[in-house]
């Protein structure tokens, strides 16, 4: 394809800033909140029964789970959308198409044994390990963002928000977290 | 003169009500304490101003409603239900309290929860039905509103599985808590039942808590009502006076608290269970003499209470009731401070009401019970009710019933129990007399027999109607005492059954609740999410006054040292038409839309032809709604055969996405096209004026900047100030200009370093809208309002002849859309080149107003002082407003009418000389902001 490659990597020297830079998180035993920032992400749309081999990733189908493919995190969002985090080239093509959306979204940890409770105070689904245990994403909102909530192992959330939105975000879990 | 049961001496806790101190104890509420402290009067009523004294135990209070002043002016709060703390200072109320005028200082939340079984009391039944549940391993909530679990189990005493009831009670909830998946919720009413199993409770976490109180907001896949039940009071003369109270009242006060609610006691009770007898037995334990007791089975009736002043009762009167309602046969005066009540039991049916459950009437028990849960159940609400709450009369029926509660589907009517000892008795509503204007049937709110009478008397059949005559039931007790008390009254003074009656509707909340505990952290700076860009800091460092443009904020203007937003503005817009500025562009909205159809999606959707676009290229385009309405606008850049990149304008980013995906998945699934949103991954700099070409070379050294090089409407990869950038040439204002996308991480840096050439003056959205208005560029949204075409705004040309279809085109051919008399876009020049109009004023043609109705002729949407031309001038629609260019119209004030100029809508270098930075005669072309 002639269009051209966003940028991925920085070309020079010029620094790049996170849209949580300088956001001092939370360090506790019961509770750990901190940005990860600058992670790579590919947005994937494409007919489930399209995609071709040569994508090199597998496909969570299920809704509502992610897993982990040719050394990226792929994320179902939707019958025909997909997030993948992690450093992969992924080939545009008549049926799939690829965006870049590595600035689009920052991400959040919330870890530890007061982070379900955490994130239940502004999120209406069902958080119980049962429920969105390891494996599980979903797209929701926390407090008055819209997010992708990623379950990891340990107690670990990723909250993946908007970058204009970051700050409101980490605002309100930091006041959330006085509680913890 | 604190009166205190051995075994209930608990911390002495120092508190004031009305100016007095007294002492409490540890575990008391404001009530008992005020109680054990002989204080009889604690309200005074709200309407006839008559001493109140204290009624109920919890929530079922109707006289007891205090404003708490310290440690935060709380108003109409039970007092019932405080529990004391040291330092507590409360003051009695005539039924209104005071709103604190400054700002709560507790912290309140919300959180949600989800269970297999939502258990609402833990009273017997409940901690049954919780134990059952949580021992199948279900995940269970149990909320009850009691600082201690078991319900009424301490009010009486009684024994369970061979523990006191109490210590039963607690040994439960303890198992429960250790269970990692049950929740165990205390002093948390559980106020509303809502649609598919969803609950709101409030949890009230005490004034230590860093959170004081926390909205909690259920959904559950079962739902157990063991709500127990509220005793009945009967109605009499007099039967508001302090000293007179509900049996199982002053049961509680003995037994809980240990504290007599007086010295010498009467005992009035229909005889409906032997409850009254219990707690005349409980409270000569506690040491109240008990003088008579008065049973309808036989024939002995309560007829007055009488008292003096806030001391309340003195002499009860017992009558003899002879033949036929209301005649009574003789009578006996008894001297007592204490008159306990007991007419029967209410099942606290509220939330099963709230659901959707249908009630029934019980002749056996005289209360409403629930009866089919059908209608519930269809409604998505799996809602058993169990216990008291279902018309259970003894605890072995409470805790029995619990247990099958959480389980199964019990069946929604009791078997009978056993009668009483003395037999079921009759039902007693009310005492009559020939003067009924001080039988109280509601308290809170002052509301008589007399005053029912009335409304029957009036014509009034429906229990609601009268409710809503009466203010039966309005109180913020929510009729808890009072409601079917009406129902039975109202259907004996019109001589109908009450079953037909019914009850008036129950609603949420079953308990007040404030609105600081509803607002909870959704005020302040957390109300409203803010959206920033990546270069918000800088901006702000740098004086920057912000818009709110839906949830962004945006830089508006900068002011110099000494400068008002007028010289601000007039400063920044003289630096874009004359030398160079810079404006952050970031929160434009902007989606990829890629697919081998995609062009063919972005005809159908903008009024123009964008499949005619070159890779390389860009062309502003409008989207209309079926009504051939205006929608949004901006432009469209082709990276490469089948991908696009769409802007949009700042507010609609969203819905413009929807809208694609709405039509991309309901009408035309066979497109093959894909629409992100990928607003966020860029930030923009817009770079407007005369010098930006030099600007930017000096930023770009790689890339060809002249016009022919890099002419107007196309885009350019290229390296600038470093970073890896899409620069496209375009312009909001008329003048030369460019906007530079760079990765959001590299917006600060970009910025900087735009700002670094010292050439350029950065400039707000307030520049941004005067100089786009003089070039008569219309912003959707403000000189838009849903009802304008293209070709009201002068833009007939955007809208393609050729097409065979676009969304919008089919309402072009309306006669509607084409009448002469429309609004159109047009520019107005006020006659003193000095006056500003109102945005908004009404224009009209005449000099003076006439008598209304007033022929308008249209509005004015944009108003600005220019500094290019010199003067004030405005935009407006105005009905046929092309055709009166050159006419004098009038903008109406409110005061006063300026006289305006119509104009062309195109104020500033009409020929587009500007664009390219020397003479050019093109068409222009922009996008929004």
């Amino acid at each position: 394809m002639a269009d051209p490659t966003p940028p991925r990597e920085p070309a020079t020297m010029v620094e790049r800033i996170s849209p949580l830079a300088g956001f001092a998180g939370v360090s506790d035993t019961r509770l750990r909140v901190r940005e990860i920032p600058f992670l790579r992400q590919t947005n994937l749309r494409a007919d489930p029964g399209k995609v071709p081999p040569s994508l090199g990733l597998r496909l969570p189908m299920e809704p509502g789970t992610w897993l982990r493919s040719g050394g990226a995190d792929v994320l179902w969002l939707g019958p025909d959308e997909w997030l993948v985090i992690g450093d992969v080239d992924l080939p545009r093509s008549e049926d799939v198409a690829v965006t870049d959306v590595s600035a689009q979204r920052t991400t959040i940890l919330v870890a530890g044994p007061g982070a379900r409770d955490l994130l239940a105070h502004g999120c209406a689904i069902d958080l119980h390990p049962s429920v969105f245990g390891p494996g599980r994403c979903a797209q929701t909102t926390l407090a008055r963002a819209q997010v992708v909530l990623v379950a990891g192992e340990d107690e670990e959330f990723r909250v993946l928000v908007r970058a204009s939105f970051a700050r409101y975000l980490a605002d309100w879990i930091t006041d959330a977290a006085v509680d913890y | 003169m604190t009166r205190r049961r051995a075994g209930h001496e608990g911390q002495v806790l120092r508190f004031t009500f009305d100016g007095r101190a007294y002492e409490g104890r540890r575990g008391d509420t404001l009530a008992s304490a005020l109680l054990a402290a002989g204080v009889r009067r604690v309200a005074t009523s709200v309407t006839l101003g008559r001493p109140r004294g204290i009624f109920g135990a919890w929530t079922e209070e109707p006289n007891a409603v205090v404003q708490i002043e310290r440690p935060f002016p709380e108003p109409m709060v039970q007092a019932t239900t405080i529990p004391l703390y040291d330092g507590l200072v409360a003051s009695s109320l005539s039924g209104q309290g005071r709103l604190s005028p400054g700002p709560d200082p507790a912290r309140y939340d919300a959180t949600h929860a989800h269970c297999d079984v939502l258990v609402v009391g833990a009273g017997p039944a409940g901690l049954a039905a919780a134990r059952a549940a949580a021992r199948t391993g279900a995940r269970v909530v149990l909320a009850d509103d009691r600082p201690e679990p078991g319900g009424t189990l301490p009010d009486t005493a009684e024994t369970v599985e061979g523990r006191p009831g109490a210590e039963w009670a607690l040994a439960v909830a303890a198992e429960l808590r250790a269970l990692p998946d049950v929740r165990v919720l205390s002093r948390t009413s559980v106020i509303g039942y809502y649609d598919h199993n969803y609950l709101v409770a409030v949890e009230r976490r005490g004034e230590d808590a860093v959170t004081r109180e926390r909205v909690w907001r259920i959904r559950a896949r079962r739902v157990v009502l063991a709500t127990g039940a509220h005793e009945r009071p009967i109605v009499f003369s007099g039967n508001d006076l302090p000293g007179v109270m509900l049996a199982s009242a002053a049961r509680a006060y003995a037994n809980r608290y240990g504290v007599p609610a007086g010295r010498r006691a009467v005992v009035f009770t229909t005889g409906m269970d032997d409850t009254a007898y219990d707690a005349a037995r409980d409270l000569a334990e506690a040491g109240v003499e008990i003088v008579d007791i008065a049973d309808a089975r036989e024939g002995r009736l309560v007829t007055a209470a009488i008292g003096d002043g806030d001391e309340g009762l003195r002499t009860v009167v017992i009558g003899e009731r002879g033949e036929g309602l209301g005649a009574m046969t003789g009578s006996r005066e008894v001297e007592a401070d204490l008159l306990l009540v007991a007419g029967g039991w209410n099942p606290v049916v509220h939330l099963f009401g709230q659901a959707g459950g249908e009630l029934r009437y019980d002749e056996r028990l005289g209360a409403f019970v629930p009866g089919d849960a059908a209608r519930a159940v269809q409604a998505g609400r799996n809602v058993v009710v169990a216990g008291a709450a279902r018309g259970a009369t003894t605890l072995a029926e409470c805790l029995a019933d619990g247990e099958t509660a959480a389980a199964s589907t019990p069946p929604t009517s009791l078997a009978t129990p056993p009668s009483p000892s003395g037999g079921w008795g009759e039902h007693v509503w009310l005492v009559p007399a020939d003067d009924e204007t001080h039988h109280f049937v509601d308290l809170q709110r002052d509301v008589t027999v007399a005053d029912l009478r009335r409304a029957t008397g009036a014509g009034l059949r429906s229990v609601e109607h009268v409710k809503r005559y009466t203010t039966a039931g309005t109180a913020h007790d929510q009729g808890k005492t009072s409601g079917t008390l009406t129902s039975a009254i109202v259907a004996q003074v019109l001589g109908t059954g009450i079953a037909g009656l019914g009850t008036t509707t129950f609603r949420a909340p079953y308990v007040p609740v404030s609105f600081a505990t509803l607002a909870g952290r959704d005020r302040g700076a957390l109300h409203d999410p803010v959206r920033v860009t990546a270069m918000h800091d800088w901006h702000a460092e740098h004086g920057a006054l912000f818009e709110n443009v839906g949830q962004w904020k945006r830089p508006w203007y900068y002011p110099g040292p000494g400068e008002d937003m007028e010289a601000a503005v007039l400063r920044e817009c003289r630096a874009v038409r004359e030398a160079t500025g810079a404006m952050d562009a970031s929160t434009l909205g902007k989606i990829d839309v890629q697919g081998p159809d995609a062009a063919e999606l972005l005809d159908r959707l903008y009024t123009n032809l964008m499949s005619s676009l070159k890779v390389g290229a860009i062309r502003y385009g409008v989207m209309c709604r079926a009504d051939g309405m205006v929608f949004d606008d901006g432009t469209v850049i082709r990276l490469a055969p089948d991908r696009f990149l769409v802007t949009t304008t700042t507010g609609n980013a969203a819905a413009v996405l929807d809208w694609m995906e709405e039509w991309l998945q309901t009408e035309w699934p066979g497109l093959r096209v894909r629409c992100t949103s990928v607003t966020e991954q860029w930030a923009t700099v817009a770079l407007a004026g005369p010098g930006s070409r030099a600007v930017l070379a000096s930023l770009a050294p790689d890339l060809a900047v002249d016009a022919e090089s890099f002419p107007f409407m196309t885009w350019r990869d290229a390296e600038v100030a470093g970073i890896e950038a899409r620069v496209c040439r375009i312009s909001f204002s008329g003048e030369l200009a460019y906007e530079i996308n760079v990765s959001w991480w590299h917006g600060l840096a970009l910025w900087k370093a735009v700002q670094a050439t010292g050439a350029v003056t950065p400039y707000g959205t307030e520049t941004m809208h005067v100089l786009r208005a003089e070039k008569g560029y219309p912003i959707i949204g403000q000189d838009t309002d849903g009802t304008v075409t293209p070709a009201d705004l002068g833009m007939g040309w955007v809208v393609s002849k050729s097409k065979p279809d676009f969304v919008g085109k089919r309402s072009f051919a309306r006669a509607d859309t084409a009448r002469p008399d429309r609004r159109h876009l047009v520019g107005l020049l006020p006659e003193d080149p000095d006056a500003l109009l109102p945005e908004g004023a009404q224009l009209v043609a005449c000099e003076r107003l006439p008598e209304p109705p007033v022929p308008m002729l249209g509005h004015v949407t944009s108003s600005y002082r220019s500094a290019a031309l010199g003067r004030t001038f405005a935009l407006a629609l105005v009905s046929g407003g092309r055709d009166r260019v050159g006419e004098r119209l009038h903008a109406y004030t409110g005061e006063t009418l300026i006289p305006v100029t119509v104009t062309h809508h195109v104020l500033y270098d009409p020929e587009g000389t500007r664009r390219d930075g020397r003479p050019d005669t093109s068409e222009g072309a922009r996008h929004d902001g």
